[in-house]
């Protein structure tokens, strides 16, 4: 009864990572097929001694860092907000948490054009009201730019999860706390704050595992550009593969990243396999 | 009919023996209850008479017939358990008549036993409510209404009164004895609470560690206990145990005395066996009155008349016939 | 906390919420309201927030310029081809697991979810060949395959999780009463499975619907789904915001309106139980 999915996802994970692995070590490109030869490591040095590797991992870092920095603090700032007592509770919770399930390319582009656009987007006339030059963010600061969007998406999602995990926070062991005379800055600092920490570590491994394939967003807006200023390693390997048609190269990048992912992806299994037993 | 027998019956999970190697007999139409503390084996030894577990060794008969190997929906016995189990999806009319549906009997015949088993339950008003929507008694009453029309060769039940409060227990005890009257059908009952054994069986059957350390009606054990868990078990308060220079005197190595059977007076009197101490704690029930009394190395429990005044600090003394002193050896056997 | 709040308070953080509220939900709206606006209303400074001419061209325009339908329907296809099918292929296996769990269970359970932590970019040139060389390319078909293959882990878990917290007394007294497995299935386990089915299904279309990478990469214009039919707007011509808000606003309203009702599958699909 479990094989079939079992199997599946075996031969999903054997199969294509396997063809990877071969890949990346022969010297394919499709723009000239049957020439196909065996290359060593060869894709491994020349990709990461490639200039635009170190970029991309520096992009891929500044994506992933920035976007949960914004997430984790302000969905705690307003996790913590939505938990007072405030009236039409419900409305605001569904007003947050929308962002979430608007698609990528809706929001990249609708941000993009509507929002950030240098002549026509809200900002530009915000900042032409306020008597300032209006801001080019595509053009002068792309990265930020995709930064800033995918945050505004992944927000609402840090802010559910810990939003859930303080309203199952102990009424009684607050009360007790109380009781014993510890005030409200004592008690977030003693009892919430470790009881959240928690849950803000399964929302940064798991945003992680997501945000270091980011794509979508980089395709729709700036394909990566200007030059490779916004593109992420995701967004390399795809450049090398579909674009340049660098089988070999590209596989070798999928490569790696699939190892950098797997580093973050271990700690998020210890942390699940902890809550399996409990 | 209903008779039910165990030969040597084990049960290990992993490597440890939870059912010590059991021989026991329940008669057809006898309501026999299995008590002991938590984890001495009873309900896993009521579930291996339904066949939700397998034994690891032995044979159980039901009717002479050999059912170690039939499962549970064949064996014609039906059980309630202690979280009723209820199908929460289902009316309460669906869940009485889920056993019957699953024996393909016609509806009408089907809708005749559902409404007979509502009707001697009083749950004739509730037949088109969901289990979500009753009380802890009236789903108490649904499980067994879902066993009653199984007509089966006997019931089980496993603590089925845990999970209700006080008042409802004592009157649920009463139905549950007179609908054995009325069924006259076997019923072997499973539960922590020796006043539910002492009330309601016919024969008690006392666990302990997978052990069974005796069997018989709840006079016998409570007249003549077999050792010292039993004795101890059985009666409220526990009776109370002594041991040492209290026992010697008695030739035994432990004694133990039921705190109903002493005399308690204010003044040492004409007996010089009686115990002298002082009066600790005291409970007032308003028909008794329990008294903690500390006497020399030993605190004794002690039942007087609610109308005697006793108070904290007093001294009283206690005596007691000879015929109403158990005595133990060093195993904890009863002697004669 | 049943205690006094002082009304001054709650009226400053609900205006302090609503405030921040509205600010996150804004882009939304503004998209909404831009929809319904013409090509030159829509890049008017200043802006007309409410009290302009509403108009359903620019919904028109889009329609009569790419078939908006057919790329909703390739999205609701994909998305409900991909959950049915993984859920054909999830639910004997979370059953099995969840009852009748061996020694290797979680250790399998596990590994399944580890599989959902690939990064896609590191399988996406053997599966892209392979789809062109055995024709999945660009076709609904090929979609729903890859679609069902990375959310099954969360198909299977989220199935686990549902019917582990079915009572397993309530499953042995179905037993007592004389049903066969068969029965006990259809009778019983299914109709209490049926709630943690639904919302699965619920949390799976959505990610289905709004699935970015694969659906980009493998399709180009007969299975495109709304994603990449969105993506078109990328390098336009002339004016276009209005029909941008009004393409986006058919694209994203079903989804976040059945956003609203999934918010408890989400927390629990996405953290993998790890957060109650």
């Amino acid at each position: 009864m479990m094989s079939p999915a079992v199997l599946l996802l075996l031969g999903w994970m054997l199969i294509p990572l396997g063809m990877t692995l071969y890949f990346s070590l022969l010297r394919y490109n499709l723009l000239s097929p049957g020439e196909e030869s065996f290359t060593g490591l060869q894709n491994y040095k020349w990709f990461l001694t490639d200039p635009s590797f170190m970029e991309s991992i520096y992009n891929t870092l500044f994506l992933v860092g920035g976007v949960l920095i914004i997430t984790v603090i302000g969905g705690t700032l307003l996790a913590l907000l939505l938990d007072q007592p405030i009236f039409g509770q419900g409305i605001v919770r569904v007003l947050v948490i929308a962002p979430f399930f608007v698609m990528p390319t809706v929001s990249a582009l609708i941000w993009k054009n509507m929002f950030m656009n240098p002549v026509s987007g809200l900002f530009a006339q915000l900042f032409n009201f306020l008597g300032l030059q209006p801001f080019d963010f595509f053009g002068q600061a792309p990265l930020a730019s995709i930064m800033a969007i995918v945050s505004w998406q992944w927000l609402p999602f840090a802010t559910l999860i810990l939003l859930t995990s303080l309203q199952s926070l102990d009424g009684e062991q607050q009360e007790a706390a109380e009781m014993d005379g510890a005030g409200a800055l004592r008690r977030f600092f003693y009892l919430t704050a470790p009881h959240l920490a928690r849950a803000v570590t399964v929302v940064i491994l798991i945003q992680t595992i997501f945000l270091l394939s980011i794509f979508a967003e980089i395709q729709v807006t700036t394909n990566g550009g200007p030059g490779i200023a916004s593109t992420n390693l995701t967004y390399l390997v795809y450049v090398q593969s579909l674009l340049q048609y660098d089988v070999g190269g590209g596989s070798a990048g999928g490569v790696i990243a699939i190892i950098l992912a797997n580093i973050v992806a271990i700690f998020l299994m210890w942390m699940i396999g902890k809550n399996l037993d409990a | 009919m209903g008779t039910i027998t165990l030969k040597q019956v084990t049960k290990r999970f992993d490597e440890v023996e939870v059912i010590q190697p059991i021989d026991l007999t329940v008669e057809d139409g006898e309501f026999v209850v299995f008590v002991g503390p938590s984890g001495c084996g009873k309900s896993t030894l009521l579930r291996l008479i339904a066949g939700l577990e397998d034994v690891s060794s032995g044979q159980i008969l039901i009717d002479g017939r050999d059912a170690t190997d039939i499962p549970p929906a064949r064996r014609g016995l039906a059980m309630v358990f202690q979280s009723y189990a209820l199908y929460p999806h289902m009316s309460v009319h669906k869940n009485i008549g889920f056993p019957l549906k699953m024996a393909k009997m016609p509806s009408a015949e089907a809708n005749a036993k559902i409404e007979a088993a509502a009707h001697i339950l009083n749950l004739t008003d509730y037949l088109k409510r969901r289990p979500g929507q009753l009380s802890g008694g009236q789903r108490q009453r649904v499980a067994i209404g879902r066993a009653i029309v199984r007509e089966p060769e006997a019931f089980l039940f496993d603590e089925p009164l845990s999970n209700l409060d006080a008042a409802l227990r004592v009157n649920m005890r009463l139905e549950i004895s007179e609908l054995h009257q009325k069924l006259k059908t076997t019923m072997v009952y499973v539960t922590h609470d020796q006043v539910e054994a002492m009330t309601m069986a016919d024969k008690i059957v006392v666990l302990s560690a997978g052990n069974i350390e005796q069997v018989g009606s709840p006079l016998d054990l409570y007249r003549r206990p077999r050792n010292l868990f039993v004795a101890g078990f059985i009666g409220s308060p526990k009776m109370n145990f002594m041991s040492g220079r209290h026992a010697e005197r008695y030739n035994a190595h432990t004694i133990g005395i039921r705190p109903e059977t002493f005399r308690v007076t204010t003044d040492q009197g004409a007996d010089r066996t009686s115990w002298k101490g002082t009066v600790g704690v005291t409970e007032h029930l308003g028909s008794d009155t329990f008294l903690r009394v500390d006497v020399d190395d030993e605190t004794l429990t002690a039942r007087v008349s609610g109308e005697l005044s006793v108070h904290h600090g007093d001294t009283v003394y206690l005596s007691v016939n000879d015929e109403h002193v158990y005595r133990f050896d060093e195993q904890g056997l009863a002697l004669p | 906390m049943a205690r006094a709040i002082s009304p001054r308070r709650k009226v400053l953080l609900s205006a302090l919420a609503w405030t921040i509220g509205f600010l996150i939900f804004f882009p939304i709206l503004w998209t909404f309201l831009t929809s319904f606006k013409t090509e030159e209303e829509a890049i008017t400074s200043p802006p007309s927030f409410l009290f302009f001419d509403w108009t359903m061209s620019a919904y028109e325009a889009v329609q009569r310029r790419s078939d908006y339908f057919k790329h909703f329907m390739n999205s609701v296809v994909i998305s409900f081809g991909s959950t049915l099918l993984g859920l054909a292929i999830a639910i004997p296996a979370a059953w099995a697991m969840a009852f009748v769990p061996g020694k290797q269970t979680k250790n399998i359970l596990m590994w399944m979810l580890s599989t959902k932590m690939l990064p896609p970019v590191g399988v996406l040139i053997p599966i892209y060949l392979l789809f062109r060389d055995t024709g999945l390319l660009d076709t609904r078909t090929g979609l729903v395959i890859v679609l069902t293959l990375i959310n099954l882990p969360i198909i299977v878990w989220m199935l686990y999780t549902y019917f582990r917290e079915i009572p397993g007394e309530i499953l042995e007294a179905s037993r007592m009463d004389g049903a066969s497995l068969m029965n006990e299935v259809v009778y019983v386990l299914t109709p209490m499975a049926l709630p943690g089915i639904a919302s699965t299904m619920l949390l799976n279309v959505i990610l289905a619907w709004n699935e970015a990478f694969w659906t980009l990469n493998l399709t180009a214009a007969k299975a495109a789904p709304l994603t990449q039919f969105i993506a078109s707007f990328s390098s336009p011509e002339g004016l276009f915001y209005a029909k941008l808000s009004a393409a986006s606003t058919m694209a994203i309203a079903p989804i976040i309106i059945l956003g609203w009702f999934s918010q408890k599958q989400l927390v629990r699909g996405m953290t993998f139980g790890a957060v109650k």
